[in-house]
């Protein structure tokens, strides 16, 4: 989707200096108020035409309630129908959204440069987007896919070597970039290549850890998401009914109640949804590619975070369920964790978000989805959930990855895996997990 | 690296080449030492910035001589001061770009952040080093066990206090510097801790890439200033074909006479340990056969000139034809990089620290694309993952895992020949 080059007015009137430094014209950028900067005016309205003739004859305030909540039906279902289709198709649904996350990042850069017709830069900025996702997705090919990547000489070849090839991919963008440096357009394109960097780091690795989420169980995925949907949800509908006091200067609209009220619903929600994910072997179990029926499968020993264990309570929640114990999936504590999360510290990814657009002045991301903007928009408060999420994960519920181990230790000189061997050996042999006397 | 089309002559680039060499260099501080300007006081200008430069040339890399006496300790502080510095002269370009140095708060996030970023990255690499030393102490351990946990809650306080901190009329303003920030801790913090990776392999590896980038250096403007006609990039009108050509012979040539005379000594050769009972780093081993005299036969071609049918060499010097190559070819780039942002933001040097040479970023900006290569050089080409940190993963994995692991490697070992049943048990 191409924006049109806008149509804006320089803000100096630079009149008596004929040849000017373009720079100098976009020393606005650098001026220390927001005022004199003048606003990116909006593309144009997307709303299908179905909508809005089935809609005509409310006020437009009931119109846009409407056009909102049916995107939002409309968008809750799609990520149900893409959950039943499996981990394959999510995977490419991530990989879909953090690319047009990209885009818009990057239109919004240009817009506010009027940088569109820098030359080569869109060329570069996407073969970055690229090369980073080249680089990350190599690493977890080559930890998933193992047993495929073993058979096919070429990928062993580019696995081996794929840092290498990676950093050989960006090198050669980096040296184009110098080397497509323009004398008056300097400055303008150090920003835009700082603004592609900073995107890069936003998009392609949290896009990158919600896939590593993804593959340690579906439920990672879908309890962490849905938790910050229900806070965004349940904290706009709190304080719709009950907001009074403001939260922020910065988001006039948010109020304290609906903050503590989304917490709270969220918390619930989230150990409601655990409780029922929890049951079944689809969501639970690691994704693992099996190269005999060339696709991924979800099947396993559910491990002891979702078998149902008995906890006694503490006395004063007895006192009210009247209840001496209750059964819960260990999972669900952690669900606390994970919904404490999106409740109070999500929010700051939306503030960022808003801070940022205000500070561009510009309204929304994109007009992509009629109603609610861009899908930047939609997933703003979900960027800091997936890292914690990851970090989360590798600190409380595994170590590191088996199969990653595995890999490395199959690397490795003969020697030195010789002399692991033994250590390990030693080490299982203490920890009783292995009988010496083990023959075969 | 941009020394040449600055200041050689005495003059600012933009200033026409025909002014008289005496004219006086217009600098805001002048930090040379005064003991040096009552010396020069005779000399012209020009030649007194050439003297200038030169003396500071050879103190640096005297200096450089003393730190690498000192031993590893001393190298690592020292790249840590580098870091910090560097990492200062950029944020205080971008404040003196956006006039921003009054931004509420700003100055404490960017320290903050920096903080941030180093306790991650050296976090990482000393439960990997000290492994050891890290289990005997309880904090530690628990510390290095929760390491990513407490870094993440770190950045997002950081984070936090960001987003709370922007004011009604400044947004853009923050967000530039937000920005800055973070590109900047790109830049700066995770090269030095590839620096310090490659330290940590072998002090040659950090001594000889360096040294490759400076001679090139030097190389590419002797050879500019004897023979230099043609020039190389609009970017940087003092670089020439001659000693961008000239830069890289030489370069290689060094490279391989520097690599044969440092893999003669363990001290270069042997990676860093830290050693428990002494509590110091030690630099003891028996070399790998990267550092072993070995026979090469020589290619038809060159037999004929040389005149000699073998040659013992170094297995290093073959890659230490590697790493000059890209010193002369890709570094110059992080050059011009550099070149093009000091013309970007209108500076002249990236700061005043070093009298004739700018600032401390002016002196390393080859160096950070060298630093990236050689960890990843080393990581592709000469060894694989660590197998310590291998061992230490191993340990925190559950019990089945560990099993399941352990079984494969054995079916593998002894698919290769290396572990029979009888060997299992003694």
């Amino acid at each position: 989707c191409h924006l049109q080059h806008p149509h804006v007015a320089p803000v100096h009137a630079l009149s008596s200096q004929f040849e000017t430094d373009i720079d100098d014209r976009y020393g606005d950028l650098d001026s220390r108020t927001d005022s004199d900067i003048s606003e990116i005016p909006a593309s144009s309205d997307r709303t299908p035409e179905i909508l809005k003739k089935a809609l005509s004859g409310l006020s437009s305030r009931w119109k846009n309630w409407w056009i909102r909540g049916i995107l939002t039906l409309t968008m809750i279902s799609l990520f149900f129908l893409i959950i039943y289709m499996g981990s394959f198709m999510l995977m490419l649904l991530v990989l879909g959204i953090q690319v047009k996350c990209f885009h818009e990042i990057i239109t919004i850069g240009y817009r506010v440069y009027h940088s569109y017709d820098l030359p080569w830069f869109r060329t570069l900025s996407w073969y970055f987007l690229l090369c980073v996702n080249y680089f990350f997705y190599g690493e977890t090919v080559a930890d998933y896919f193992a047993t495929f990547v073993q058979r096919e000489e070429q990928l062993q070849f580019l696995i081996r070597y794929h840092r290498f090839i990676s950093f050989a991919l960006y090198l050669a963008g980096f040296c184009m970039f110098v080397l497509s440096l323009v004398k008056k357009h300097y400055r303008l394109q150090f920003y835009m290549f700082a603004w592609t960097h900073v995107t890069l780091l936003i998009t392609v690795t949290q896009s990158h850890l919600v896939i590593q989420n993804l593959f340690e169980g579906m439920i990672w995925f879908l309890v962490p998401i849905s938790s910050v949907i229900c806070n965004d949800i349940t904290a706009y509908l709190f304080g719709f009914f009950f907001g009074r006091t403001p939260l922020i200067k910065l988001s006039p609209k948010k109020t304290w109640e609906g903050f503590i009220g989304g917490f709270f619903s969220t918390v619930v929600f989230g150990f409601i949804a655990a409780y029922v994910l929890s049951k079944y072997q689809y969501f639970v179990c690691p994704v693992e590619y099996r190269s005999d029926v060339n696709s991924f499968v979800t099947e396993c020993e559910p491990s002891e975070l979702f078998q149902l264990q008995t906890y006694s309570l503490p006395p004063f929640l007895k006192a009210v369920l009247r209840q001496e114990r209750v059964s819960l999936y260990p999972f669900q504590i952690h669900s606390i964790a994970l919904s404490t999360f999106a409740s109070l510290i999500g929010p700051f990814g939306g503030f960022f978000a808003s801070g940022f657009k205000r500070a561009f002045k510009i309204k929304d991301f994109a007009n992509t989805i009629p109603g609610h903007g861009g899908i930047m928009d939609r997933f703003d408060c979900q960027y800091l959930m997936a890292t914690f999420v990851h970090v989360y994960i590798t600190s409380f519920i595994r170590g590191p990855n088996p199969s990653k181990v595995l890999q490395q230790l199959l690397v490795l000189q003969p020697e030195q895996q010789l002399n692991i061997y033994k250590t390990l050996k030693t080490h299982l042999i203490e920890k009783g997990i292995l009988q010496p006397a083990l023959k075969v | 690296e941009s020394e040449s089309e600055a200041k050689v002559d005495g003059e600012t680039a933009s200033d026409s080449e025909s002014r008289a060499e005496s004219a006086p260099l217009p600098v805001s501080a002048d930090d040379t030492p005064e003991v040096l300007n009552r010396a020069l006081s005779n000399l012209s200008s020009r030649w007194k910035n050439w003297w200038v430069r030169g003396i500071l040339t050879l103190a640096m890399i005297a200096f450089f001589f003393i730190i690498i006496y000192l031993g590893p300790m001393v190298l690592m502080i020292i790249v840590m001061c580098v870091q910090i510095k560097c990492f200062h002269e950029i944020i205080t370009i971008g404040y003196n770009v956006y006039h921003s140095y009054d931004l509420p708060w700003f100055r404490t996030l960017s320290w903050y952040f920096l903080l941030c970023v180093n306790y991650f990255f050296y976090g990482e690499t000393v439960t990997d080093y000290f492994f050891t030393l890290v289990q005997r102490e309880e904090p530690l351990r628990i510390l290095s066990k929760y390491h990513r946990f407490i870094s993440f809650t770190l950045y997002l306080i950081g984070f936090c206090m960001f987003v709370l901190s922007l004011v009604k009329k400044h947004y853009r303003l923050q967000f530039y510097m937000f920005g800055w920030t973070h590109v900047t801790l790109l830049i700066v913090v995770t090269q030095s801790h590839l620096v310090i990776h490659n330290l940590f392999e072998g002090m040659i590896w950090f001594i000889v890439p360096i040294s490759c980038v400076i001679c090139n250096d030097i190389m590419a403007y002797m050879f500019g200033f004897f023979f230099g006609r043609t020039p190389l990039i609009k970017l940087s009108p003092k670089k020439t074909w001659e000693g961008f050509i000239g830069g890289f012979f030489a370069t290689v040539v060094f490279g391989l006479l520097l690599s044969y005379v440092m893999s003669g000594y363990r001290c270069f050769v042997c990676p860093v340990e830290y050693n428990n009972d002494t509590n110091s780093f030690t630099v003891d081993c028996e070399p790998s056969d990267l550092f072993r005299l070995q026979e090469y036969n020589i290619p038809g071609v060159i037999q004929s000139v040389i005149g000699w049918k073998t040659v013992r060499m170094y297995p290093f010097q073959i890659h230490s034809i590697a790493l000059s190559t890209f010193a002369s070819l890709i570094g110059p780039f992080g050059g011009f990089f550099a070149s093009g942002f000091k013309r970007a933001f209108k500076i002249k040097d990236f700061a005043n620290t070093i009298p004739g040479h700018g600032g401390i970023m002016d002196r390393f900006d080859c160096q950070y694309l060298m630093a990236t290569f050689v960890n990843v050089y080393i990581a592709s080409f000469i060894r694989g993952p660590n197998p310590s940190k291998l061992i230490q993963q191993f340990l925190t994995l559950r019990p089945d895992q560990q099993l399941h692991i352990f079984n494969t490697l054995r079916s593998h070992l002894i698919d290769k020949g290396m572990l029979t049943s009888a060997t299992e048990d003694e």
